[in-house]
């Protein structure tokens, strides 16, 4: 009875025949990707109204009225095995035919497609795709009829899917912006660290990225994520661009402040001084190029920063450390959800 | 002023180079325009369209933290497709035309976008 083509292509039509690079994989959906992960039982309408082939045409159409759906599968009365479909093409065929009282046999569909309630979601689209069909009779492993599954349950059960997503991110977040009320210490600080590789230009701000992530999933102020932000931005740009093997990050969050250190060993700046002025840039003609050397990083640091501290020596290394200072509701990660300050 | 980034990509006849999203929702606060990034690290005002001749990966990460609303970037400068890849999930939009900066920028302001 299973006719499921199992030669149809795997992978979505957009897909078809490339290779998934990882390039690729980023710019599949969610929603393509949960029809990777969601069993057809999962989305499927269980409890499915059925008829058996001595019920008539009448039978047929009181059973679609009643129960407001647009196909009955028919099963053999003694094994319950899917025998047919009769549809409400089917229907209008018989109707047009001033046949009513006549036995469904002779209006069902006996040549079906049909999909296994083990199989993964993406199986139906694809037959969906391929027969145009709006039903597909769904069947268990031993191959009795269990469900049906239409493309509204498909719409539904992506949907729930998403839903459920969405509400798992937003538990994740709250569970995190709680993370310090739960853990007893005399001072408690999360650190999150970072190594920088020098000329990194395809990686630059990944790290100031995920610490301002990170800062709104603890629950900060936007505002204040998005300060520490731009001041790690600022000294990450500085580590690719002017040391001589890249450096490191920490950032140490507490509930009342941000701290980042930042550090490298080499080449170190001449003169701090100069350093901090607008528009003083050491930066070469090919790094300008490219938008840098603004002779800005340093003056932005100072300005996003409630506190800043550059220590220096040319030969050794440089050490930066911003602090941020949270007062009242803008402290994080006990229980305050950032909602403010935008 | 208030005008949809959909009415701005429709007036500068702008190309959309990342994905196709509501921009009728999107309503851009300010401008800003420099090719200096941490120029715009400084002057650029939250959910603002900044205008540059950059086209390389930085300006993806610099749009993001400033949380920018979209990038036009001018005469036809071309992102690699691993900068629109990035953009795209970060959710940043970059926006391209054949015109130079000034150019867009007098537009912008024709229709009462200002940088304060």
């Amino acid at each position: 009875m299973n006719t499921r083509d199992i030669n149809f292509d795997k992978a979505p039509a957009r897909f078809k025949g490339k290779v998934i690079t990882d390039e690729l994989a980023g710019s599949i959906t969610r929603v393509e990707e949960l029809a990777y992960i969601l069993k057809i039982s999962e989305v499927m309408t269980g409890e499915v109204k059925t008829l058996h082939p001595e019920h008539s045409m009448q039978d047929v159409l009181e059973c679609m009225r009643e129960h407001r759906i647009s196909g009955v599968p028919i099963v053999d009365a003694k094994d319950q095995s899917l025998i047919g479909m009769v549809s409400t093409e089917d229907l209008i065929k018989c109707l047009a035919d001033q046949d009513i009282q006549a036995n469904l046999q002779k209006y069902m569909s006996s040549n079906l497609v049909t999909v296994n309630s083990f199989d993964h979601l993406t199986e139906a689209l694809k037959l969906f795709a391929k027969t145009g069909v709006g039903r597909l009779p769904v069947l268990d492993e031993k191959g009795s009829l269990t469900g049906i599954l239409t493309k509204g349950d498909v719409t539904y059960g992506l949907l729930r899917a998403l839903q459920h997503d969405y509400q798992e991110e937003e538990v994740r977040r709250y569970r995190a912006s709680h993370l310090f009320e739960d853990i007893e210490s005399d001072r408690s600080s999360l650190i999150l660290r970072y190594s920088i590789e020098r000329y990194d230009f395809i990686h630059g701000g990944a790290a100031s990225s995920k610490i301002k992530r990170a800062l709104l999933r603890l629950g900060a102020n936007p505002q204040l994520a998005r300060r520490v932000g731009i001041g790690t931005y600022e000294a990450e740009m500085n580590l690719i661009i002017h040391t001589t093997h890249g450096g490191t990050i920490h950032a140490e969050i507490e509930p009342q402040q941000i701290s980042v250190y930042v550090w490298d060993e080499g080449p170190g700046i001449e003169d701090v001084n100069q350093a901090m002025q607008p528009g003083f840039s050491t930066a070469s003609e090919e790094i300008r190029e490219l938008g840098f050397g603004a002779g800005m990083g340093l003056v932005n640091i100072s300005r996003c920063a409630d506190e800043m501290q550059l220590q220096s020596e040319a030969g050794k290394g440089t050490h930066l450390s911003i602090k941020f200072i949270l007062k009242g509701e803008d402290v994080v990660g006990e229980g305050y959800t950032g909602k403010k300050g935008e | 002023m208030n005008m949809t980034l959909d009415q701005i990509i429709k007036a500068l006849d702008l190309k959309v180079l990342t994905q196709n999203k509501d921009f009728s929702a999107q309503m851009p606060t300010h401008g800003y325009v420099s090719d200096m990034l941490s120029c715009v690290m400084t002057g650029a005002k939250h959910q603002s369209i900044w205008v540059t001749l950059q086209a390389h990966n930085n300006i993806v990460a610099v749009a993001c933290l400033l949380e920018l609303a979209a990038v036009i970037i001018t005469e036809n400068a071309q992102p690699d497709e691993d900068t629109i890849t990035k953009a795209n999930e970060e959710g940043i939009t970059l926006l391209s035309s054949p015109h130079n900066s000034f150019y867009i920028t007098g537009k912008l302001w024709e229709m009462g976008l200002r940088d304060q």
